[in-house]
């Protein structure tokens, strides 16, 4: 099976005063088409640099500085700005976060999708808006004619996500990255939105990158994860594999902290302390500091350990993998 | 909208009758216009008839009071200096006070918005620091002595434009101007030039500070996301949004600058009614100055409600009080 979209050793550093921060290090995954690729980890782990990175669209004085992006034979960081315009949207699309933010709240959706329309398509306007409806209508968007006359502010939070995904798809690109999309919404709105994302990759074959930093999301969501600390990935593997028999500490200790799978009435486990400053990572392994199972080995760079398709960055991994 | 216009003017007349009690109380305050226009050497029985003929002698609410009841019957009195009606000399002077104020702005938003685009657009580059360095010259140097150098540099100097005065007028569309012929547009640009530096360099300022916010905007970053290119970035999506800021200061800037050219129009002696109200302060032309400062507060009522009705087309968001 070909992937949609491969990345390899993906690098973007950050020069800032205080020195150079290594927000995405070394990143390197694979997404076949049609399938879904949970990318987690806390805030800070560089997995939304991860996303840009892929696009292009790091902020100064952030810099991809390193590795290659593969899309459909392509390597998009080879690309003169104009071919990697031509790329966004197109061949890869991106859905944010927050989607009170992400639309333009001057513009009615229908203006705003059929802008994105004719910035790969010369079509007529007319035609470019009855695109942009059935866009809507795909995401399962009622009464999508009228909403197109709509301005942001009229939608509810999950109706913007939708029409943002919408936006994303209309041009059917190999691949989505999704940055935490369902973060913002409800949770009965949560579980509509991935059950269309689920759809939407098998119907069409995008593959999907789905940047978050829940758990429980993407072990109902996704065919396979990374597992993403201090802008390393620490653990890849299919969902399932990951999810029962996690074995990096730190992939177990988020599991740990999930509510919904702990035994009420007991305090939460937590992992102790928080996500290193980028700037000061700590010799060896990241997460030492704030490892169980740390011993003295782990101030050296960690092994690769584990099958072909489940394993972990970790001098002590869990179970007997 | 209806609705909404009504209540705003509603509101007006109320500011305006305000206003009117303001100017007239301040007028009454600064001085006897009698002493300014009469011979010295007039005798008492002179003075006592003029005196009562401008109704000087009267208490102050009975002098507001006529003014008031004239003015509900569309007179707004004589000049005491000129011996004409104030409506019409006002009006002689308005033609040349809009051609100039209209020229200045429309030099000043068609250059500064696009440098204050550019400025926010690209803020490390070398010429956005130039613009912004200019922009800062253009609001903080004298504009007296920006349009003093620009007679010595254009009029005396070079030569090539008249130093002052309004040129050749002509008839357009019933309207006096001097902007249907060459001759009228070489006086008019100088002094347009100097009356548009300030707005020029507060509207760069302001396009400016409004881009480099804009910019760092999801909705842009999302824009980029989909492949639009950094122009439909720009125009498509950034500008509308940073338009409200924009039409506001534009709004206040077109009315002040109809009210109060008196600078330029007093340097380059440009028959405007800037020119007509400083003179009639120094002459104490009470039913001059009182109508025309009650005339530039409806102005600027006026002026503010477009500005509200285009904000409500700029900015969905916005509803309209009175509106659904």
């Amino acid at each position: 099976m070909s992937a949609a979209i491969e990345v390899a050793g993906l690098t973007t550093q950050f020069e800032t005063r205080a020195g150079i921060v290594t927000a995405v290090n070394d990143v390197s995954f694979s997404v076949g088409r049609g399938r879904i690729l949970g990318l987690v980890g806390e805030s800070g782990s560089g997995k939304s640099v991860t996303g840009f990175s892929i696009l292009g669209l790091v902020d100064p004085p952030g810099r991809v500085s390193g590795g290659q992006v593969l899309v459909a034979g392509t390597d998009l960081r080879g690309l003169t700005p104009e071919a990697m315009r031509k790329m966004r949207g197109k061949a890869v699309s991106m859905v944010f976060q927050d989607p009170m933010m992400t639309l333009n709240p001057v513009l009615r959706v229908g203006d705003q999708m059929a802008r994105a329309v004719r910035a790969h398509d010369r079509v007529s306007t007319r035609a470019a808006w009855d695109r942009a409806r059935a866009a809507l209508e795909v995401v399962g968007i009622p009464a999508a004619a009228e909403r197109l006359h709509a301005y942001p502010h009229q939608l509810s939070g999950g109706m913007r996500q939708r029409v943002a995904i919408a936006i994303a798809i209309l041009h059917q690109p190999a691949v989505l990255i999704a940055d935490e999309p369902t973060t913002a919404l409800d949770v009965s709105i949560q579980g509509q939105i991935l059950a269309e994302v689920r759809r939407l990759a098998d119907d069409t074959g995008t593959a999907i990158v789905w940047i978050t930093h829940d758990l429980a999301v993407v072990s109902s969501l996704a065919d396979d994860i990374c597992v993403m600390y201090a802008g390393r990935i620490v653990e890849r593997g299919p969902a399932e594999a990951v999810i029962a028999r996690p074995l990096h500490p730190y992939t177990r200790g988020l599991m740990d902290s999930v509510p919904a799978r702990h035994e009420p009435g007991k305090p939460l486990p937590q992992i102790p302390g928080s996500t290193p400053s980028l700037l000061n990572l700590p010799s060896g392994c990241p997460f030492r500091n704030r490892c169980p199972r740390a011993s003295d080995l782990c101030t050296t760079d960690p092994p690769e350990v584990g099958t072909a398709t489940h394993s972990a960055r970790c001098h002590h991994p869990l179970g007997d993998a | 909208m209806i609705a909404f216009i009504l209540q705003r003017l509603m509101q007006s007349v109320l500011v305006v009758f305000a206003m009117s009690v303001i100017v007239f109380v301040g007028v009454y305050a600064i001085g006897n216009p009698i002493d300014v226009l009469i011979d010295p050497g007039a005798t008492q029985s002179i003075r006592d008839a003029l005196i009562e003929r401008y109704g000087l002698d009267q208490p102050l609410w009975r002098q507001y009071f006529t003014f008031v009841t004239n003015v509900a019957q569309g007179d707004l009195g004589r000049s005491m200096v000129y011996n004409v009606p104030v409506t019409s000399l006002i009006f002689s002077r308005l033609p040349a006070t809009l051609e100039l104020v209209f020229v200045a702005m429309f030099l000043a938003t068609a250059l500064g918005v696009p440098l204050g685009i550019w400025a926010g657009y690209k803020p490390d580059s070398f010429s956005s620091k130039a613009i912004m360095a200019l922009s800062i010259l253009g609001f903080s140097v004298p504009t007296f002595w920006i349009g003093m150098l620009l007679i010595m540099g254009f009029a005396v100097n070079l030569g090539w434009l008249p130093s002052g005065g309004r040129g050749l007028v002509a008839e357009f569309l019933g309207f006096r101007t001097s902007l249907t012929s060459a001759e009228g547009w070489s006086h008019v640009l100088l002094p347009a030039i100097n009356l548009s530096l300030f707005k020029m360099g507060l509207m760069i300022r302001l396009t400016r500070a409004g881009m480099v916010e804009a910019m760092r905007a999801d909705y842009v970053k999302f824009a980029r996301a989909q492949g639009l290119s950094e122009r439909e970035v720009v125009f498509g999506h950034v500008l509308r949004n940073i338009s409200i800021p924009i039409v506001t200061v534009f709004g206040l800037e077109l009315g002040s600058t109809l009210a109060f050219a008196v600078v330029t129009e007093s340097v380059f002696n440009w028959p405007g009614v800037g020119k007509l109200i400083i003179d009639s302060i120094l002459q104490l032309d009470r039913p001059v100055m009182v109508s025309y400062l009650v005339m530039v507060v409806i102005l600027f009522v006026l002026i503010n409600l477009v500005v509200d009705i285009v904000y409500a087309r700029l900015d969905p968001r916005v509803r309209l009080k009175g509106e659904e």
